[in-house]
């Protein structure tokens, strides 16, 4: 399982850069890459072999150890967090039943913050081993920016908890969602403004600050070449499809989609068949590749916001709103029944 | 495994490495060497959190000061840049008080520490006291007072921080 989301996430990745790359194009109205293989299915591939052959440079004045560890880290933690994703129901095999988690513990909410919090040590050790003053310009905003953000998605999370009945397993999570419907009906707000923070975690478009070509050059990975620019160009790509498996499966139901049982009924599906797991990771991958594709749009369509406007909208907009937001989730599941008092 | 269970291994095992990492933080020559050192020791501690039970505790832990406190810390440190070389140096009198300081901090904690066998804190509730529900379900129980005296100096504190950090208000617009 463990080796299956580890290929699942890097395989991914390397087609979202090629999708990336083909939506631009369609955005810009241009033909984007179709020189590898058939229109260009072949240019992550080509991409990947010239990172590898890139000469590779360590700058002289940097510190050597620390430079090399900031892009591992940075991908340690982005393939870390796909650990406690559910990626569809448990299945029967020859009498085993075997889950499509890596591990369900009961803290994975938690979980997931501790490994993003500790991913933004990846650009800051990153931009200051470095030793250049763009890097650690780049490294100081992502490490600001991350922190600032984290605050309104940790409240956000904590009013989708209280919608879920007060469990912090992700399979718990998105099990309640099967009958009846995905959080996203009671959390509207909440989902926004996690989803604002999630670009913003994710240093995409309009939050790319940290890299902001206009000003910094490349931010945190200037003096990056080479395979070692590749990691942290790619953990970009994994961080944003790990955070569209989470909206999915925090906000819109995980691998549950509607009439499921009455689908499952009508094949002739028996619980615990693989076939139910097949489906409803199709349905879970539909959702993904629909919030990759709007990380994308939004990227393409919207322009970079300036250093005190990501801060304004950070500290004085979302953290208000994710406040609000709480509060009314807790009168709405009051009223529910959820909450007793 | 030589008459130790594996408990007691992983105990000894992190206990090393957080004194370890401990040390390293003082004797680094680079503060922001010191800064990684002192995030490694927090992950041991959050090891020691998760062999007793504690794993709510152990994740915050790693969210809160390795996550939170510990970038801020590095933040400042790489803005200020500092080295050996612009640093003023401590002469050895401060040096010796700071020892001397230090040291007494360790008689009292050890001192507070000695007498805790006897209050049985230790077994308070079952072994799930460390899991989320248990936990709350105790705090906003039976310790909500402290619990409550705790968040008001919380609260004071970010006061502070708040005026300590504001501009001066610009009495005079004339410039």
């Amino acid at each position: 399982m463990c080796a299956v989301v580890f290929g699942l996430s890097l395989g991914v990745a390397a087609y979202a850069t090629l999708w990336e790359r083909k939506f631009a194009a369609f955005l810009q109205d241009r033909v984007g890459p179709d020189r590898a293989g058939w229109h260009g299915i072949l240019q992550p591939l080509a991409d990947g072999g010239k990172m590898f052959f890139k000469e590779e440079i360590i700058p002289n004045l940097s510190n050597r150890f620390l430079f090399v560890l900031g892009p591992s880290l940075f991908m340690m933690t982005a393939l870390m967090t796909g650990a406690v994703i559910p990626w569809g129901a448990d299945f029967v095999i020859g009498g085993k039943t075997y889950s499509a988690q890596i591990t369900d513990i009961n803290i994975g909410v938690l979980y997931l913050f501790g490994v993003v919090s500790v991913g933004v040590y990846g650009i800051m050790i990153g931009g200051w081993a470095s030793n250049n003053k763009f890097a650690l310009l780049g490294a100081i905003r992502a490490s600001s920016q991350m922190i600032s953000y984290e605050i309104a998605m940790g409240i956000s999370v904590i009013a989708l908890v209280i919608t879920s009945g007060g469990t912090l397993s992700l399979r718990e999570i998105v099990g309640q969602q099967d009958a009846g419907v995905c959080n996203f009906v009671w959390q509207p707000l909440g989902f926004l403004i996690f989803f604002i923070c999630a670009l913003a975690e994710t240093n995409r478009a309009p939050f790319d600050l940290p890299e902001c070509e206009s000003e910094l050059v490349g931010g945190y990975h200037t003096e990056y070449s080479s395979m070692k620019l590749g990691l942290f160009l790619f953990a970009e790509y994994i961080n944003m499809f790990i955070s569209s498996a989470i909206m999915s499966a925090f906000y819109f139901g995980g691998f549950n989609f509607p009439f499921a049982a009455e689908l499952y009924n009508a094949m002739g599906l028996e619980a615990g068949s693989f076939w139910i797991t097949l489906i409803g990771f199709g349905a879970f991958f539909t959702k993904i590749f629909m919030f990759i594709c709007v990380f994308m749009w939004v990227r393409w369509t919207l322009p970079r916001f300036r250093y005190d406007q990501l801060m304004n909208l950070g500290w004085k907009i979302l953290i208000p709103l994710s406040l609000l937001n709480l509060a009314l989730t807790v009168v709405v599941e009051y009223f529910r029944g959820h909450i007793q008092f | 495994m030589l008459g130790y269970t594996i408990t007691q291994w992983l105990f000894g095992i992190l206990s090393f490495l957080a004194i370890m990492f401990g040390l390293m933080v003082v004797f680094s020559r680079n503060p922001v060497n010191s800064v990684l050192y002192l995030v490694l020791t927090f992950f041991c501690i959050a090891g020691h959190y998760l062999l007793m039970n504690a794993q709510f505790l152990a994740i915050v832990h790693i969210v809160v000061y390795a996550g939170a406190i510990m970038v801020l810390f590095l933040f400042i440190i790489m803005l200020m840049n500092l080295n050996e070389d612009s640093e003023p140096q401590k002469t050895w009198i401060t040096k010796i008080i700071a020892a001397v300081a230090g040291g007494m901090m360790l008689f009292v904690l050890v001192g507070s520490l000695k007498g805790s066998e006897q209050l049985g804190l230790s077994t308070y509730g079952s072994s799930q006291i460390g899991l989320v529900k248990n936990l709350g379900l105790v705090l906003f129980k039976d310790f909500l007072f402290p619990f409550e005296i705790a968040s008001i100096l919380l609260l004071a504190a970010l006061v502070g921080v708040i005026l300590l950090g504001r501009k001066e208000p610009v009495m005079d617009k004339k410039l």
